[in-house]
C-alpha cells in the first residue's frame, strides 16, 4: 500500500504491507536502526519514537497508519556528524546508559517531556519514563540525566527539546 | 512477533465503516492499537481486514451539553486527560485516566478503544460503571443503539456489542452543582500497569454537609467491573466508621477470582480498603469545594 511517511523532516511515498509496523519500516525499510526491537508487543518502550512530538510505541502502529504522521527518531536529533543533542549529552555524562538497548527510548520520551515541560520534577521525569524498561542503570541515572538535559535547555541558547537540525 | 497478512481499510465516514465491517465477518476495527496490534503480534486475533476509525472527524472531541458530556470514540486517552470539560465536569473519569496504561500507550490509545475491548482490570470501563454513563453504538443497518455499562460488560473482554458495529461515542452525565467530590484508588504491580483490584467513588454533599449521593464501582476483580450499591452512606457525615461499616456491608457478597497475580481472598480485602481509601478522598474533595 502506498505510503507517505516523514521521517525526520524528508518526506518520501513507499510500498508498505499493512502488516508491516511502524518500528519495521523504520529499521528494515530505511535502515533507520537507532529505534530498537524490544518485546515487539507494546510492554518495553525500546522503540519508542516521536510522532508529531509525543513518544509512542513505534511497535503498537502500522507503517499505514503513519501515513501523513510527523516522526522523529534519534537519527534525527543531530546533524549526523557525530555530535549529540543536548538529552544525550546529558545521557552520558551522568551514566544514563549502560548496554544501550532502553537508550534511544529513553532519549524521546524525554525529549517529548521536555517539549511540553521545560522543568519537570523528579515525580514528572518517572511518569514520562514509566514506560520504559531499563534493565541496567536502576533508573536513577537516568532521571538525573533528564533533570541535566533540562536544565541545560534552560540555561542555554542551542536548540529547545523537540527541535531539529535540518 | 509478526502479525499474520491482512487488508487495511481507513475510511472517512461512520456509514463508510459500518458499510466495510458489514461485509465481511472478519473486519476488526482498529481504534488506538494499544491493544489490538500485541494480539496481532501474537497472532491472538488474525482479522482478514483491520478498519482504521482514528481518521473519522466525527467521532473525535469532546462536547458539552445542559446535563451530559459526550465523549468521541476515537478520542485518545491523553487528549481527555488533557481536557478541562473533562476534568470539570467527569471528574471521576480525569483521575481514572491518569492509571491508564503509559504517556505513549495514552497518546495513541482511544477512549472507545478501551470501552469496547472490555478488560475487567480496565480503568476507563470502570468509571463508565460507577457513572451509569451510556454506551452508543451504531449498527450494521445505520440504527443508533445505546447500552447501560450492566448490560453492556458481560464477562472477561466480554459485551454485548452488536455485531459489526461501531461504538461511536460515551455520553457521561455531568456532575451536580452541589460539591462533588471524587476518588480513584487502585494497587497493580508497577506504575500505570493493569490492576489487581481498583475503586472508584464519587460523592454528593447537601448543603449541610451530609451526604445527599454516594457512587462506588469495584474493577479488577472479577469478570467485569461491578457497580456497588453504597445508598447505606446518604444522609451521614461520611465519617471513617460510616464509610467502613457501609463498604463491609455493601461488599460482603463481592465475588472476586484468583489468579497468577492475586489470590481471590487478597483481592477481597484489597476492594474493601480500596473502597475506604476511595470514598474517603471523595469526602475530602466534597468538603474542600464546600469551603
Ligand atoms: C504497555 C501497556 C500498558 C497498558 N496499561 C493499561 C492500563 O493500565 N489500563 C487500561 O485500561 N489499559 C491499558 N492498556 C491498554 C490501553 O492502552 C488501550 O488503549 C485500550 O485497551 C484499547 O484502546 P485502543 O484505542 O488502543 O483500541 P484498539 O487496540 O485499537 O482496539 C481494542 C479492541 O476494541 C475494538 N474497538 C476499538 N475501538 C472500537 C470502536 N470504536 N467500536 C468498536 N470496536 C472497537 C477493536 O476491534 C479491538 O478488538 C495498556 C496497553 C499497553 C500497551
Ligand atoms: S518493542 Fe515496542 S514496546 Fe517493546
Ligand atoms: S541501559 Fe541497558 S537496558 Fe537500559
Amino acid at each position: 500500500m502506498k505510503t507517505e511517511l516523514t521521517v525526520n523532516g524528508q518526506t518520501r511515498v513507499i510500498d508498505v504491507e499493512p502488516r508491516t509496523t511502524l518500528l519495521d519500516v523504520l529499521r528494515d525499510g530505511l535502515g533507520l536502526t537507532a529505534t530498537h526491537a524490544g518485546c515487539e508487543h507494546g510492554v518495553c518502550g525500546a522503540c519508542t519514537v516521536l510522532v508529531d512530538g509525543e513518544a509512542v510505541r513505534s511497535c503498537l502502529i502500522l507503517g499505514v497508519q503513519a501515513d501523513g504522521l510527523d516522526i522523529r527518531t534519534v537519527e534525527g536529533l543531530t546533524s549526523g556528524d557525530g555530535a549529540l543533542d543536548i538529552v544525550q549529552d546529558a545521557f552520558c555524562e551522568t551514566h544514563g546508559l549502560q548496554c544501550g538497548y532502553c537508550t534511544s527510548g529513553m532519549i524521546l520520551a524525554a525529549h517529548a517531556l521536555l517539549r511540553v515541560n521545560a522543568a519537570p520534577d523528579e515525580e514528572e521525569i518517572r511518569e514520562a519514563i514509566s514506560g520504559n524498561i531499563c534493565r541496567c542503570t536502576g533508573y536513577q541515572q537516568i532521571v538525573e540525566a533528564i533533570q541535566l538535559a533540562a536544565e541545560r535547555i534552560r540555561t542555554s541558547n542551542t536548540l529547545k527539546a523537540g527541535e531539529v537540525v535540518k | 512477533m509478526k502479525p499474520a497478512q491482512f487488508d487495511y481499510a481507513r475510511p472517512k465516514t461512520v456509514e463508510e465503516a459500518c458499510g466495510i465491517l458489514a461485509a465481511d465477518m472478519d473486519a476488526r476495527v482498529l481504534a488506538g492499537g494499544q491493544t489490538l496490534v500485541p494480539m496481532l503480534a501474537m497472532r491472538l486475533s488474525r482479522p482478514s481486514v483491520l478498519v482504521d476509525i482514528t481518521r473519522i472527524a466525527g467521532l473525535q472531541g469532546i462536547a458539552c451539553s445542559d446535563d451530559t458530556v459526550e465523549i468521541g470514540a476515537v478520542t485518545r486517552q491523553a487528549a481527555a486527560l488533557a481536557s478541562e470539560v473533562i476534568r470539570a465536569e467527569v471528574p471521576l473519569l480525569a483521575k481514572a485516566l491518569r492509571h491508564v496504561g503509559h504517556p505513549p500507550t495514552r497518546c495513541r490509545g482511544t477512549v472507545g478503544g478501551s470501552v469496547a475491548h472490555g478488560d475487567p482490570s480496565a480503568e476507563i470501563p470502570l468509571a463508565v460503571t460507577v457513572l451509569g454513563a451510556e454506551i452508543v453504538f451504531v449498527g450494521e443497518d445505520g440504527e443508533e443503539e445505546r447500552f447501560a455499562p450492566e448490560d453492556f460488560f458481560i464477562g472477561p473482554m466480554l459485551t454485548t456489542a452488536p455485531m459489526g458495529g461501531l461504538l461511536t461515542r460515551l455520553v457521561f452525565p455531568r456532575r451536580a452543582a452541589a460539591p462533588t467530590g471524587t476518588g480513584f484508588r487502585e494497587v497493580a504491580s508497577r506504575r500505570s500497569d493493569y490492576a489487581f483490584a481498583s475503586a472508584g467513588a464519587q460523592v454528593v454533599l447537601n448543603a449541610d454537609g451530609t451526604c445527599a449521593e454516594a457512587r462506588l464501582g469495584i474493577g479488577s476483580v472479577g469478570d467485569t467491573p461491578v457497580a456497588v450499591d453504597i445508598s447505606g452512606l446518604s444522609g451521614t457525615r461520611l465519617t471513617a466508621q460510616d464509610i467502613r461499616g457501609a463498604v463491609v456491608e455493601a461488599l460482603s457478597d463481592l465475588e472476586t477470582v484468583d489468579d497468577l497475580h492475586a489470590t481471590a481472598s487478597y483481592r477481597k480485602r484489597a476492594a474493601v480498603r480500596l473502597a475506604e481509601l476511595a470514598l474517603a478522598e471523595a469526602r475530602d474533595d466534597a468538603l474542600e469545594q464546600a469551603g
